[in-house]
């Protein structure tokens, strides 16, 4: 599904902050991104959901090599990729229904369908009585909330979360950590950064840790993983 | 109709609140500079109309000889000579109408240069009104020296020469008008490119946030179109109102000037229309533009 061919990043003329990154990632899998703050996950991340290009190296995602795709191709492999951001990213100005909405309505989708589509997953989410409401009146939990959802309405192949854990205290972040478990049981693809190393340890997936600017695959403590 | 829901919050913005008052300045200008050009042609139309096809013979007054009877001598008296010069202009052929301009006339003519009541010994000259047939078929200069060999102080006015100049005069100001048009409409272009970059640096965290959930370029750009099209259109209908304004102020004041030797400045309907294409256009190149520099700019992103 995602594939590192020797991949170097570097921002302008500055160092090279990724380099001869490479893996593989399968289908359904599930890994976790760590590595201290400032080691590159956020890049690593923006690389995978085509927000950066690599300086040099090859990279594969769903199977098509992304050099060989025009700016216009990019879109429709975007919406392939849901992604979590660690400050949310929600639009102020929108309410939670609008901001779930964003993904269906880009692609298209019947306002109908969006509506029921939306008000369903967020009723799921526990925001039933929050739909009209705007992110600012929402506390840190449910505008995460409103914000995985939003990564998830148009079903993603993959969920990239980048310290989904961050703003929220332990026991919200491992109820999180479920919740992307869950997701992960029906097939999609999931990348969880976080340099919470005692959350991470509690799940049994491998790891993808990133240090001085290359990455080691670490397989997950105890044997296989769950 | 424009408050639908925008995923840009393009409507806090204080830099796009400025472009409507800049479309109704631009609009303003151009529609008055439009109706210039327009009312300039209309005018030289009327000149061309009026004029061309048409000669004034004039026949000059000389000393005259009592007894003298040959018409076509200088001594010989000025109606004498006057006829003579009807009846070859008559008998010329390609000349539809000639009409001998009385004295009477002759004398309102000269009434706002000379004042009312002019000396009866002031020497006039008589004055003859040639209509030609259309097509002009006619040699206006062959006709002035037959004419001047003919009748002594015989002079043929071609008004097609100083009309030539008229109207070269009236071309000249119209692509002046034109050309003003044409400034008004790249300054709203600039500012609008202006207006539009900024929303765009502005609003880049929200931009980029777009594009990764899968936004395409024309979707981004819609939203500013969107926007941008509210804005020119109330700028556009406050422009397109007050130069409607002006523009029958200045047509009710030169109306009401006494004596005016000014043509008539009012505009037909059919080009009273021409005029509103004017915010229309504004607001179709505000749009465009909006939609080019959107592209323009995301061209730039990842």
């Amino acid at each position: 599904m995602i594939r590192f061919e020797n991949i170097g990043l570097r921002y302008g003329s500055g160092p090279e902050i990724l380099r001869d990154i490479s893996f593989m990632l399968a289908p359904g899998s599930f890994h976790f991104l760590t590595g201290a703050s400032g080691a590159g996950k956020s890049s690593l991340l923006r690389l995978i959901y085509l927000s950066l290009r690599p300086t040099r190296g090859s990279l594969t995602v769903f199977g098509q090599n992304i050099d060989d795709l025009s700016r216009d191709q990019l879109p429709a492999l975007r919406r392939k990729i849901g992604v979590v951001f660690q400050n949310f990213r929600l639009l102020d100005h929108l309410s939670a229904l609008d901001n779930v909405a964003l993904p269906l309505r880009m692609a298209g989708l019947a306002e109908a369908q969006v509506q029921d589509h939306v008000s369903e997953l967020l009723r799921w989410v526990g925001l039933g009585n929050h739909l009209d409401a705007k992110p600012p009146t929402l506390s840190g939990g449910q505008q995460q909330r409103v914000a995985i959802a939003r990564s998830v309405i148009n079903r993603p192949r993959l969920i990239l979360a980048d310290e989904p854990t961050g703003n929220v205290d332990d026991g919200i972040g491992m109820r999180l950590l479920y919740l992307f478990e869950e997701l992960n049981k029906l097939g999609t693809t999931m990348i969880i950064a976080t340099h919470n190393e005692g959350l991470v340890e509690q799940f049994r997936h491998p790891r993808l840790h990133l240090e001085n600017g290359t990455l080691t695959v670490i397989p997950p403590a105890g044997g296989s993983e769950g | 109709m424009f408050r639908q829901r925008s995923d840009l919050p393009l409507t806090r913005d204080l830099t796009g609140h400025y472009l409507a008052w800049i479309v109704a300045v631009m609009v303003y200008l151009g529609m008055l500079a439009l109706a210039v050009a327009l009312v300039l042609a209309d005018m030289a139309a009327r000149w061309e109309t009026g004029l061309v096809g048409s000669l004034t013979v004039q026949i000059a007054p000389m000393p005259e000889t009592p007894g003298t009877t040959g018409a076509g001598t200088a001594a010989a008296p000025l109606a004498a000579r006057t006829e003579l010069a009807l009846s070859l202009l008559r008998s010329t052929p390609g000349v539809e109408r000639v009409t001998a301009i009385s004295a009477t006339r002759a004398a309102e003519l000269l009434e706002p240069w000379l004042g009312g009541t002019l000396p009866a010994d002031l020497p006039l000259p008589a004055l003859i009104d040639v209509v030609l047939k259309r097509p002009v078929t006619v040699d206006v200069a062959e006709l002035a020296v037959r004419l001047g060999g003919a009748v002594p102080g015989a002079r043929v006015d071609d008004q097609a020469m100083w009309l030539a100049d008229l109207r070269a005069l009236a071309r000249l100001v119209q692509l002046v008008a034109f050309a003003i048009v044409a400034l008004v409409g790249s300054a709203c272009v600039i500012a609008v490119i202006f207006s539009v970059r900024a929303g765009l640096a502005i609003h880049h965290p929200v931009v980029e946030l777009l594009h990764i959930m899968g936004a395409t370029d024309r979707y981004v750009a819609r939203q500013f179109e969107v926007h941008v099209l509210g804005l020119a259109l109330r700028g556009a209908v406050g422009g397109a109102l007050l130069a409607l304004l002006t523009l029958y102020a200045v047509g009710h004041a030169a109306n009401g000037l006494r004596g005016a030797m000014l043509p008539t400045l009012s505009l037909p309907p059919a080009e009273l229309l021409l005029l509103v294409v004017v915010p229309l256009v504004a607001c179709l190149l505000a749009v465009m533009t909006t939609r080019w520099t959107v592209r323009h700019t995301l061209a730039a992103m990842p």
